[in-house]
């Protein structure tokens, strides 16, 4: 690879007047800069998938449609039962009207895991103050912008089955 | 623009020293440059280790589940498996490189006055290296770093006085067990890096004071004669290149042999057959090894650690027996000296491998 030579004759005011030489140098600086990219992503892409190792199981996890939940049927009134739907806190109520629901335990606000309290008939998210409807799951006050998610609920001789509606 | 943010940093960093600097600093040619690599290459796969060492701590979990977590990086996370790889092979490959660099450094008398500290933190850098490389090797808990760790602790147990106590300290119980895991954990990723890191900081600074040394046969020249070529950019891009080198070298090691994790160290289960240490301790323990045959009882080993800290105590304090920039029968002998060391070495890790095969 040699510089561009300086040719007096050709032009008078003495400037690099470009020979063909130029593209070989080119040529060069695109190839470093390909395989430079390649030892980059090379790099980069093992360390990010690494990484990002525990979000993708999550991930598979979160594709989960529902939960067996044994035994669970035994589950006293007015009271409920916390449990994980694939990598997310949910809960199992069971009303003091013998009516059976599940939620997300997820606050729609900020992301805190929510509390049942059947003697204040809510669920009530201690992080900012914000209440649902322990029935519907619908969002009463405080600020929560959306409904809990609900489940359905399929209650067994054994177990409560909980799958996404 | 660029212009004057150049001038606002250049009037409060003195960035232009640094440029001044960077232009004037030359790298002596000759039939022997070839060893000047060696340092740099011994640094890139330093911070390769460090690169990968902080990856790996993103899942490593010390003490009773070492083993799992380690397993857990080896076949659950996404090209865990490589980069584990990566850092033992690396680990590997850094000893071999300053293990040249000392050598070569050695062998051209670059530990003659003025460039005695640099040989002396260089020697301290070694240390460090192999008490990383003995650390690291336990943290996986597998059959192999439990057995490797527990025979290599009874090395500084067998000193007269003060081993056993202080090995048992160091072992955290007079067993190797999670506590040892626990604390050699602390030692590999913080007390380790904390030493070590102003230790090279002072190295690579002494390199810089005093300039790359030359052999005797390059300084016996008339100054006129020596040939050198900018540092920057011309052996930059050479130390550079070598860097890739290293790199590729690296990286297909690492993939194409992926380093091996063993079944969990279990300490009711027999000790594996061929059980051995690293490569680069089996030197030393196979010279304990001869002598403790040769020799009775406990004796052989505490006259074999005394003879091996004896040859290591020359070795370091070789700028005071050689020092002087001149032909001579001290020139000589330091070289022949440095010949019988290798040859040791080399003799008696064939010995050990073959005894093992």
């Amino acid at each position: 690879m040699s510089e561009p030579t300086l040719q007096p004759e050709a032009s008078p005011n003495a400037t690099y007047v470009e020979t063909e030489s130029t593209p070989t140098r080119r040529a060069f600086v695109g190839v470093a800069a390909a395989a430079g990219l390649c030892y980059a992503g090379a790099v980069c892409y093992p360390i990010y998938r690494y990484l990002a190792s525990p979000a993708e199981m999550a991930a598979s996890e979160s594709a989960v449609r529902e939960v067996t939940l044994d035994k669970a049927q035994d589950l006293p009134l007015a009271s409920a039962l916390m449990f994980k739907f694939g990598s997310s806190p949910a809960m199992l109520i069971h009303g003091a009207d013998d009516s059976w629901v599940a939620f997300s335990a997820v606050c729609t606000h900020l992301g805190c895991t929510v509390k049942f309290e059947p003697e204040l008939n809510r669920i009530h998210c201690s992080c900012h103050g914000g209440t649902y409807d322990p029935h519907t799951g619908k969002n009463v006050s405080g600020p929560p912008p959306k409904p809990l998610t609900a489940y359905k609920v399929n209650v067994a001789a054994t177990s409560v089955t909980v799958s996404r509606a | 623009m660029t212009e004057s943010i150049y001038t606002w940093l250049d009037e409060r960093l003195g960035l232009s020293d640094i440029s001044a600097l960077a232009r004037h600093k030359r790298i002596p040619v000759h039939s022997q440059s070839f060893w000047y690599y060696w340092g740099g290459i011994s640094l890139f796969l330093f911070l390769v280790q460090i690169f990968t060492g902080i990856l790996l701590l993103v899942y490593y979990r010390p003490g009773s589940e070492a083993f799992e977590s380690v397993r857990q990086i080896t076949y659950v996370m996404h090209f865990g498996w490589l980069i584990r790889s990566a850092h033992s092979w690396c680990a590997n490959l850094f000893i071999f490189s300053i293990l040249v660099h000392m050598f070569s450094v050695y062998f051209m008398k670059a530990y003659r006055k003025p460039r005695e500290v640099g040989w002396f933190t260089g020697i301290a850098l070694l240390f460090l290296a192999a008490i990383f490389g003995f650390s690291g090797y336990l943290l996986p808990m597998d059959e192999l770093s439990y057995y490797a760790t527990k025979v290599g602790l009874q090395i500084p147990a067998s000193i007269p006085f003060m081993g056993a106590f202080t090995t048992t300290i160091l072992r955290g119980g007079p067993e190797v067990s999670d506590f040892t895991v626990q604390r050699f954990f602390a030692l590999h990723v913080v007390i380790l890096p904390l030493l070590f890191i102003p230790l090279l900081g002072l190295h690579l600074f002494l390199v810089q004071k005093h300039g790359n040394a030359v052999p005797p046969s390059e300084d016996a020249k008339p100054v006129a004669q020596r040939k050198s070529i900018p540092f920057f950019p011309n052996f930059f891009q050479k130390d550079l290149a070598m860097w890739l080198i290293s790199l590729n070298v690296l990286a297909l090691l690492a993939s194409i042999f992926p380093w091996d994790l063993g079944k969990q160290a279990d300490s009711l289960v027999p000790a594996p057959a061929g059980i051995h240490p690293e490569w680069y301790f089996m030197a030393p323990f196979h010279m304990l090894k001869i002598l403790g045959n040769w020799l009775p009882g406990a004796t052989g080993e505490v006259v074999g650690i005394l003879l091996f800290t004896l040859g290591l105590a020359i070795w370091v304090v070789i700028p005071f027996y050689d020092g002087e920039n001149k032909v001579g029968s001290r020139g000589r002998n330091a070289h022949y000296f440095g010949i019988f060391a290798v040859a040791a070495l080399i003799v008696t890790t064939a010995l050990g491998y073959w005894g093992i095969r």
